[in-house]
């Protein structure tokens, strides 16, 4: 069936399978591979974009769903060639190694600064519940975040 | 993980989700924020032939406020339960539980309704819904009902819904004094036990989850509790009940825990 | 310290992961790519009755459908390692075929693969193809495998075991010292199954080239030569000169990418069967059905001590379960890179350990993070602070008093173990003062009490920890039953214009080479950063390379490097001899030029490259360029060390453990980049925690693993842990050019025992001396029961 929704503000209209997932869609059909699969099921965060604002795991979202919708991912976080000052933080802290969980972990810090532009570790942590690292030990993932608070608040 | 084929309608109403689930009946799954269902259909453990999409339907994401009641729409998210202000002041206890629900995503695309019907025993709201005595108001091919908590959950993954129903709003009585407390499996973040303890006039009302396959109301603490106004009464928080175990907690344990959550509870 | 190394130089590589432009196997996609998906075992063992793949065959887009009976099913996966049983019979080496033909041995096995156009068709058509099994009793435990009429796994042997092997003193020996020990400590347990979960699940992409009859391999690999060579030579008999194997961008590896794996071989002869590429991309599932599993040893201990706390014997017997086939380097991790790290920090006069290997119905295990060291040291770091308890000392206190002395390997000679190895260089006395201290020991034990006697459970554990990595010296490995050498190759190609290129055989899957090693290749150079590039990952660009595993990277791969710059300085002193008109001894190379000594004619490392590449004036004789590739065999092991110590509150109700601080003082040698060691090390203390409070693969009864998904295997989340506190002693290596010895592993190896220690000491007083990992709560509240 026919979907339209916009993607990092350009809108596309594909025909897809229903059973499609919005991970899926994004990395098949627009070729936006900076959301990752790593479990597919909900559990690791890899696949993390924002959904009209709110950060969600696209791996359990189909496509069909989000018709409509406005969906950012982490390819559209830079602007003009500019890193987010999340991206920028997690640089200046090494709060990445492999990558993988990287573009989850940076689009559910920018839902955690929306909410909250001053949170604490322990806020910081209850935040990234839902997202897996497994090279870092969260401890400078957690210290990028911090990081962001401080140059988004300048 | 891919699941098998279906096919997907967006219904524009309750009425015409109704007929949905009536003409397709058994074949045909309700879906909301799909957090729990789309899990499960990657992993062929289900495989419905036809999705009907609710989330579009007007009129079931709100949350409003009468004189006793807070009336919850289905499709409201974890979320909007976390964030309302009305659940905040009228039942904190709802707001306390929701908390606990999976992580920031899940919260953001989860629904009450879907949790509900989804009947995990494990699930966090049951607990609260039975120590609230709240009501489920369904929508099916007879017409609406109004299902008492007590009566909702029937079983594991199991409800007292019929085949052409669905569940459109949660109304749950005005809690003063609740307390949730929750004892986290360790992997899926999902409840060891959930306790839920409404305080009303006379005494209490204790809700508890993960327990059993079925979440219940611990009415042997309810009754010691009212005889004895203390904490000794969560002994009774497994009387009567068969309790699950899994590798994170055989039976003992289970007991154990959910005696320590009842008193944690009651204490709060 | 030049001008970066020594720096916390930020990572080159981060801007694309961080913008999303990472390119892992799975992003990649070929024109007219087709899609695999496996037939996989329900059945830990069966027979297979019968396959049948015509209704698959018919499926919409399905390409091909291959079997066992096809012509894949000739071929298998190698092992690398050879460990021979003690009394010289060959090691039992079953074919560990690509798809199962008549038996199956692990739940998840493959039976068959499909292949379609997409990977939703391809999906759908697994559920087409009909397998009859007999399901047959099955054997996951590595004891209960080496019982009198347990299941067997490969019927061509009267028992299961794969090999036996032990290590270090003779037993009788140890066994009369034990006697006459003053007190034994004993302690019997199990080191736990862990899934290594690297966050990018397992992906390749075989494309077969029919005009050049060449493939390329696209794969998610720590070693990408290695894995052409054991798919050329060994898997599938194809030319290697014909094979091009890429692994570009790998999230996360933690030794699970190490291994040839049977669905790269697969993959490799189907593409040429059907002409085209096929892709393949595990998912979580499969992830954990079929990644090599680490750990899974069942331990019998025995430490004897005198009346001061000295250590006189170690006695450990050990049954390490191999999986159903061997892996890569399974033989190796419970023997030569587990037994070998006995001796610890500590002077142990005798010592040792015996090892069955058996065959269970399950997959394979292989080296995870730290690969038998953490093994070995959790069981020295549990059970000497066992004796400490027993005996009523302090488990710093009888720590210091059985330290090997602090010696440098240059001044005092390295410290011969009882168990094969010298140690390299040590201080391991230094480490844990500088431990205790960030702790605050003293006043911790105070705190304690008090707390004690609200009723708060608060205990403090410490792991002075060492092992070996940087692997490792060719002969040496040789002699241990390596079918491989484990040296390293650097070529450095100084461009005309005076850029750099650097090719290196190790590869970088998280660990910040195109940072690290731009590092000290600047630095050694005397140039920008900016004009040094490191190229990994294909073996078309990199002449050859043994991979990264082992934390070798650095003092193998990195020494390898410098070998080829010492070739690139002595051959520009050449040229810039001969244009500065001045001999080359009278020469200094400084900042990047070659300056004669005492004047101010120079000549920089950018006009001497151009001269190599343009030698009109040129010396007579010497070839032109300036191009060197350097393979390094180190002459030892390099032995990192540290003291971690935990701090928990253990919830008197629920048996909850809470993880309140995390203190790690390594020594790994000389530190180029201090941001991305202490990185390895907090990603490798939360992994080691994992496997304390966590992380376990079950397997119950009928074989069926209950721990397949992140709803059942617990994994460290970011509410788990606490901030990790990390300091240094610096202690160098003194056999190789940078003096580094490796972080890769370090903090894994030490953290496990640091965690389990403490929990039990919180419970001491309790009367618990010991707790079966993981430490979930049921298990801490019912050792509290008892």
């Amino acid at each position: 069936m026919e979907i339209t929704l916009t993607v990092n503000g350009t809108e596309f209209t594909r025909d897809i399978e229903p059973r499609l997932s919005l991970t899926q869609f994004l990395r098949e059909h627009l070729d936006l591979t900076g959301t990752h699969i790593g479990c597919d099921t909900s559990g690791c965060g890899a696949c993390t974009v924002t959904l009209n604002g709110d950060a969600v795991k696209s791996c359990t979202i189909l496509a069909v769903q989000a018709n409509g919708s406005e969906v950012t991912t982490i390819e559209g976080m830079a602007k003009n060639g500019e890193m987010h000052p999340i991206q920028a933080a997690f640089k200046e802290e090494h709060g990445l190694q492999c990558g993988f969980c990287t573009p989850g972990m940076v689009m559910v810090a920018a839902d955690i600064l929306k909410h909250n532009s001053k949170p604490s570790e322990e806020d910081i942590r209850h935040g990234l519940k839902g997202n897996f690292c497994r090279c870092t030990g969260y401890h400078n993932i957690i210290k990028s975040i911090q990081h962001a608070a401080e140059t988004i608040n300048k | 993980m891919i699941p098998a084929k279906f096919d997907y309608i967006k219904a524009s109403s309750v009425n015409e989700a109704v007929n949905l689930l009536d003409e397709h009946g058994f074949d045909a799954k309700i879906l909301s924020g799909g957090h729990s269902l789309i899990p499960a259909m990657k992993l062929r453990l289900n495989r419905p032939e036809i999705l009907i999409d609710i989330s579009g339907i007007s009129g079931l994401n709100t949350i409003e406020e009468t004189g006793s009641e807070v009336i919850i729409g289905a499709n409201c998210t974890h979320t909007q339960i976390v964030n309302s202000e009305v659940i905040y002041k009228n039942v904190n206890i709802l707001k306390q539980a929701a908390e606990t629900v999976g992580d920031v995503q899940v919260r953001n695309r989860g629904t009450i309704g879907g949790s509900l019907a989804h009947a995990d025993p494990s699930a966090d709201y049951p607990a609260v819904v039975l120590a609230c005595e709240a009501k489920i108001e369904v929508e099916g091919k007879k017409g609406k009902r109004t299902i008492d908590a007590k009566d909702f959950f029937v079983g594991i993954f199991t409800t007292a819904l019929e085949d052409d129903e669905l569940i459109t709003a949660v109304r749950f009585p005005k809690v003063a004094h609740g307390n949730y407390q929750k004892f986290y499996q360790s992997a899926s973040r999902f409840a060891v036990v959930g306790v839920a303890v409404v305080h009303d006039g006379s005494g209490v009302k204790v809700g508890v989850t993960g327990v059993a396959d079925t979440p219940y109301r611990a009415t042997a603490v309810e009754k010691a509790y009212k005889n004895n106004n203390d904490s000794d009464a969560a002994e009774h928080a497994v009387d009567g009940v068969e309790v699950m175990e899994d590798h994170f907690a055989d039976a003992e344990y289970r007991t154990h825990l959910a005696k320590v959550m009842v008193k944690r509870a009651l204490e709060a | 310290m030049g001008n970066f190394i020594g720096k916390s130089v930020k990572r080159r590589e981060d801007a694309r992961f961080l913008k999303g432009a990472g390119k892992y196997t799975d992003d990649i996609k070929l024109p007219k790519m087709a899609h695999a998906a496996f037939v996989r075992s329900p059945y830990a063992h069966a027979k297979i009755l019968s396959v049948k793949t015509e209704e698959a065959e018919k499926a919409d887009g399905v390409v091909a459908v291959f079997t066992a009976k096809d012509g894949c099913g000739e071929f298998g996966v190698p092992c690398g390692w050879q460990v021979d049983f003690k009394n010289g019979e060959t090691m039992r080496e079953p074919k560990h075929p690509l798809l199962a033909k008549d038996k199956i041995k692990h739940l998840g096995e493959a039976v068959a693969i499909v292949i379609a156009e997409t990977l939703e068709q391809a999906r759908d058509a697994v559920e087409l193809v009909e397998v009859d099994y007999e399901e047959l009793p099955s054997v996951t435990d590595p004891k209960k495998a080496m019982e009198e009429g347990a299941p067997l796994v490969h019927d061509e042997w009267e028992n299961n075991a794969a090999f036996d092997w032990c290590i270090g003193n003779d037993r009788a020996e140890v066994e009369a010292a034990l006697e006459k020990a003053h007190h034994v400590t004993e302690m019997e347990y199990r080191n736990q199954r862990l899934a290594p979960n690297a966050m990018e699940p397992r992906s390749y992409i075989a494309d077969y080239d029919v005009n050049g009859d060449k493939w390329t391999l696209y794969t998610s690999t720590q070693n990408p030569h290695l894995i052409r060579l054991l798919l050329c030579a060994f898997a599938l008999g194809i030319p290697e000169h014909k094979v091009r194997v890429v692994s570009r961008d790998v999230g996360g590896g933690f030794g699970s990418k190490i291994y040839h794996y049977t669905e790269e071989a697969l993959l490799t002869w189907a593409s040429k069967e059907i002409g085209r590429p096929i892709k393949w991309t595990s998912d979580r599932s499969e992830a954990f059905l079929t990644d090599a599993h680490g750990r899974d040893h069942v331990v019998k201990s025995k430490m004897g001590f005198d009346k001061d706390g000295k250590i006189v014997a170690h006695l450990t017997d050990e049954y390490c379960g191999m999986g159903a086939y061997l892996s890569t380097f399974a033989p190796a991790v419970p023997t030569y890179l587990h037994g070998t790290l006995f001796q610890g920090v500590y002077t142990t006069p005798l010592i040792h350990l015996n090892v069955t290997a058996p065959f269970t119905h399950t997959v394979p295990v292989d080296a995870y993070r730290g690969a038998g060291r953490p093994e070995a040291t959790y069981l020295l770091e549990r059970i000497i602070s066992k004796g400490a308890q027993e005996m009523g000392m302090d488990p710093a206190e009888i720590r210091f008093k059985n330290f090997i002395p602090p010696f440098d390997g240059v001044e005092e000679e390295g410290y011969q173990t009882q168990v094969a190895l010298q140690y390299d260089s040590g201080n391991y006395e230094k480490a844990l003062k500088r431990g205790l201290e960030m702790l605050g020991y003293e006043d911790f034990r105070k705190e304690q009490e008090k707390a004690r006697k609200k009723g708060k459970l608060l205990g403090v554990g410490i792991s002075t920890y060492i092992e070996g990595c940087g692997i490792a010296p060719s002969a040496v490995v040789g002699a241990l039953g390596a079918r491989a050498g484990l040296y390293e190759v650097g070529q450095v190609r100084v461009q005309p214009t005076g850029k750099v290129s650097v090719f290196t055989g190790a590869h970088s899957h998280g660990q910040g080479h195109e940072t690290v090693f731009a590092q000290f290749v600047a630095d050694k150079l005397g140039i920008p950063m900016d004009d040094v590039e490191i190229e990994h990952g294909d073996t078309e660009q990199v002449a050859f390379g043994m991979g990264t595993y082992g934390s070798r990277s650095l003092a193998v791969g990195g020494s390898a490097i410098i070998k080829s710059i010492d070739k690139i300085l002595e051959k520009g002193a050449k040229i810039a001899a001969h244009k500065l008109e001045a001999a080359e001894e009278d020469l200094e190379y400084l900042d990047g030029k070659w300056t004669v000594k005492g004047t101010d004619k120079s000549i920089s490392f950018g006009d001497v490259s151009l001269t190599a590449y343009v030698p009109h004036d040129y010396p007579e004789g010497l070839e032109p360029g300036l191009d060197f590739s350097s393979f390094y065999d180190p002459s030892n092991f390099t032995y990192p060390f540290g003291t971690h110590i935990a701090v928990v509150e253990v919830d008197a109700d629920t048996g909850a453990v809470e993880l309140q601080r995390f203190i790690a003082v390594d020594d790994v040698g000389n530190v180029m980049n201090p941001m991305i060691v202490d990185g390895q090390i907090q990603g490798g203390v939360a992994q080691g925690v994992g496997q304390a409070l966590l992380e376990e693969v079950v397997y119950d009864e009928g074989g069926q693993m209950i721990t397949g998904s992140y709803m059942d295997y617990a994994m460290p989340r970011a509410d788990d842990l606490p901030m990790i506190e990390t300091d240094r002693t610096t202690t160098p290596c003194p056999h190789n050019p940078l003096g580094v010895k490796g972080a890769g592993e370090a903090g894994a190896i030490g953290s496990t025992p640091a965690v389990v220690n403490a929990v039990v000491d919180a419970l001491a007083h309790l009367g618990v001396t010991d707790i079966q990992m993981p430490l979930k709560p049921q298990t801490v509240w019912r050792a509290m029961q008892n």
